[in-house]
């Protein structure tokens, strides 16, 4: 079997591609860039990791990232680059593919070989469906979706050094700012409550916060909330470009139901959805449909429930 | 110097049905990713900013392109460079990079090239990256903020966990986050003016040396099962009572 090379600039990620490595079959190899907690961490974990040490290297110049990994994918004799589906690495993933003439897929859910075919599913049109899909060729560039793959618990790891000359950046960081830590993870929450577009109001988000907590749900909402009102962080983004939840139940109120957003929701093994619209798209994948004013409903969930 | 805002025309995804858990696109009207309208609009506001001379759309799709590209030139741009083939809907990244590489190459005086980050229907994000390293330029993705200053750009990269400011040189190649802005959405009157503005059109079979090996085999491309039960209530208190019944609350 050919051989693998795993990057990704987050440990936890790493560590799950190396177990999407492990259903591909074959040796993988790591490479860990400027970050010797994560070699560490990783050799730990038992992987085999290759540790380059180059301070011209700047995670922020992609072009550069790929050309690293080319020569790394050559000395280390792998055809097939695993890397992380976070918005480093799926940058990182076309231009790689483009440099070394390989085919590439991102958002990679779910992984089965098949014969000598490695079957990769991923969702297409906006999350309506699901593709199974293969590379051709020997080059493959396979970008995997955070939290697809458990992390790769495994021993016998070592750390081996690997050297790459390559001239300095030219991409200039000035400035890196950390976005205020949001602990919260929708996409582990057994029961959520989600808001839309048609929740009137920032005013009305203490009320939304009180009902979750009364059935112990976290809050999350739709990515406008997030990204055109700025209500809540990214992180609460249910979606193709959020997170995929599977919780047993889900709340959802003033969310009109596009394929973008219903690809983050569609595995909650209960779903109940509160809209004006009795036409919303969002009731036709809901256990418990009720057409009304939200504001109100959440009102008096939050008396009844007490 | 002139900003090129690479489009993608799609299904109108709302309009999709699926039967027999296959999409139907029969009748399904074509329009542009959401994203790319973000990337438009961004490109425009460069323009109105006095920061580039031209805006110009630059989309590779079948012949329906020559009527939706007015929705983008009445958004804004000034020109568009269409490449039109039978194939080039739905074609594989790898065959759109080189397709719009080579219409980049017939515009003078590019000093930035911006794309969605992904596209409305496949979401795969690649093509900005591969047309970034056939070109040999820079690129910044997931842009939230671009600001150009003298033949540089400083782009505020938005990363799960961080922004990262970045400098650039151009010419440079940034995808742009939906949050980057609100696109305008241009009138009727705007839409149907929008017939006159320049097109440059381009049969993909007069550009030189488009590698089209398929690098991907689709297997299946079906809807996932789904069975709700879809049980209309009339009240809160009924809904409360059968989340109570499912012991969900
Ligand atoms: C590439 C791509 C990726 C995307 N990724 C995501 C993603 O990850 N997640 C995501 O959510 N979206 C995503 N989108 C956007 C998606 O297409 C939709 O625009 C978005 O989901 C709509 O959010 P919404 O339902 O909250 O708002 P709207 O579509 O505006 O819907 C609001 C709903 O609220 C209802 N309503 C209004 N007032 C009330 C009231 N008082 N009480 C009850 N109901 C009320 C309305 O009837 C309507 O149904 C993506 C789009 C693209 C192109």
């Amino acid at each position: 079997m050919a051989g693998i090379l795993v990057f990704s600039d987050r440990t936890n990620l790493a560590l799950e591609i190396l177990t999407a490595a492990g259903v591909i079959g074959g040796t993988a190899k790591v490479l860990v860039i400027n970050n010797d907690e994560q070699a560490q961490a990783l050799s730990d974990a038992g992987a085999d990791v290759y540790k380059l040490s180059n301070d011209d290297i700047s995670l922020a110049d992609v072009g550069q990232v790929a050309e690293v990994l080319k020569e790394a994918a050559e000395k280390l004799n792998a055809d097939i680059i695993l890397l992380s589906s976070n918005r480093r690495g799926k940058e990182l993933a076309g231009r790689l593919a483009q440099k070394i003439g390989a085919g590439c897929l991102t958002d990679v859910s779910a992984i089965n070989v098949n014969g000598d075919k490695i079957e990769c599913q991923r969702n297409a049109l906006g999350g309506a469906t699901v593709a199974t899909q293969y590379i051709n060729g020997d080059k493959k560039v396979i970008a995997v979706s955070p939290r697809s793959f458990a992390p790769f618990a495994g021993s016998g790891g070592s750390i081996n050094e690997i050297d790459i000359t390559i001239p300095a950046s030219t991409v200039k960081v000035l400035e890196v700012k950390p976005k205020a830590a949001d602990t919260v993870d929708i996409a582990a929450a057994e029961k959520l409550v989600i808001v839309g577009q048609g929740l009137n109001s920032k005013d009305d988000i203490p009320m939304i916060e009180e009902l979750a907590a009364k059935i112990g749900a976290e809050v999350a909402c739709s990515k406008p909330v997030a990204t055109d009102k700025k209500w809540f962080s990214e992180e609460h983004v249910v979606g193709l470009s959020g997170k995929i939840c599977k919780p047993e139940l889900a709340i959802i109120l003033g969310v009109s139901g596009q394929v973008q957003f219903t690809v983050g929701i569609r595995d909650a093994k209960v779903i109940a959805a509160v809209n004006t619209d009795e036409n919303a798209t969002i009731n036709t994948m809901a256990d418990y449909v009720l057409t009304a004013d939200l504001h109100e409903v959440v009102k008096e969930m939050n008396e009844i429930l007490g | 110097m002139n900003v090129v805002v690479a489009m993608k025309q799609i299904p109108d995804l709302q309009q999709i049905r699926i039967k027999n858990r296959q999409p139907v696109f029969d009748d399904v009207p074509l329009t542009f990713g959401s994203i790319d309208k973000n990337a438009l609009e961004a490109g425009v506001n460069l323009k109105e900013n006095g920061l580039a001379d031209k805006v110009i759309v630059l989309s590779a799709g079948n012949e329906d392109l020559e009527d939706t590209i007015k929705e983008a030139l009445a958004a804004g741009a000034d020109e568009a460079f269409l490449i039109l083939g039978d194939d080039l809907n739905g074609a594989e990244s790898s065959v759109i990079a080189q397709v719009l590489t080579a219409g980049i190459k017939q515009i003078e005086d590019v000093g930035l090239i911006l794309f969605g980050e992904g596209s409305g229907d496949n979401y795969s994000g690649q093509v900005g990256s591969r047309v970034a390293e056939i070109l040999g330029w820079p690129q910044v993705g997931y842009a939230g903020a671009v600001k150009v200053e003298g033949n540089k750009a400083v782009v505020t990269r938005v990363l799960e966990d961080a922004e990262e400011v970045v400098e650039v040189s151009l010419p440079a190649v940034i995808t742009v986050v939906s949050g980057i802005n609100e696109a305008r959405i241009p009138s009727v009157t705007q839409i149907l003016k929008a017939g006159k503005k320049p097109k440059e059109i381009v049969e993909e079979d007069e550009l030189d040396e488009i590698n089209k090996d398929a690098l991907i085999t689709t297997v299946s491309n079906l809807a996932p099962e789904s069975d709700r039960k879809r049980v209309v209530v009339k009240s809160t208190a009924e809904l409360v009572d059968k989340l109570k019944s499912e012991n969900m609350i």
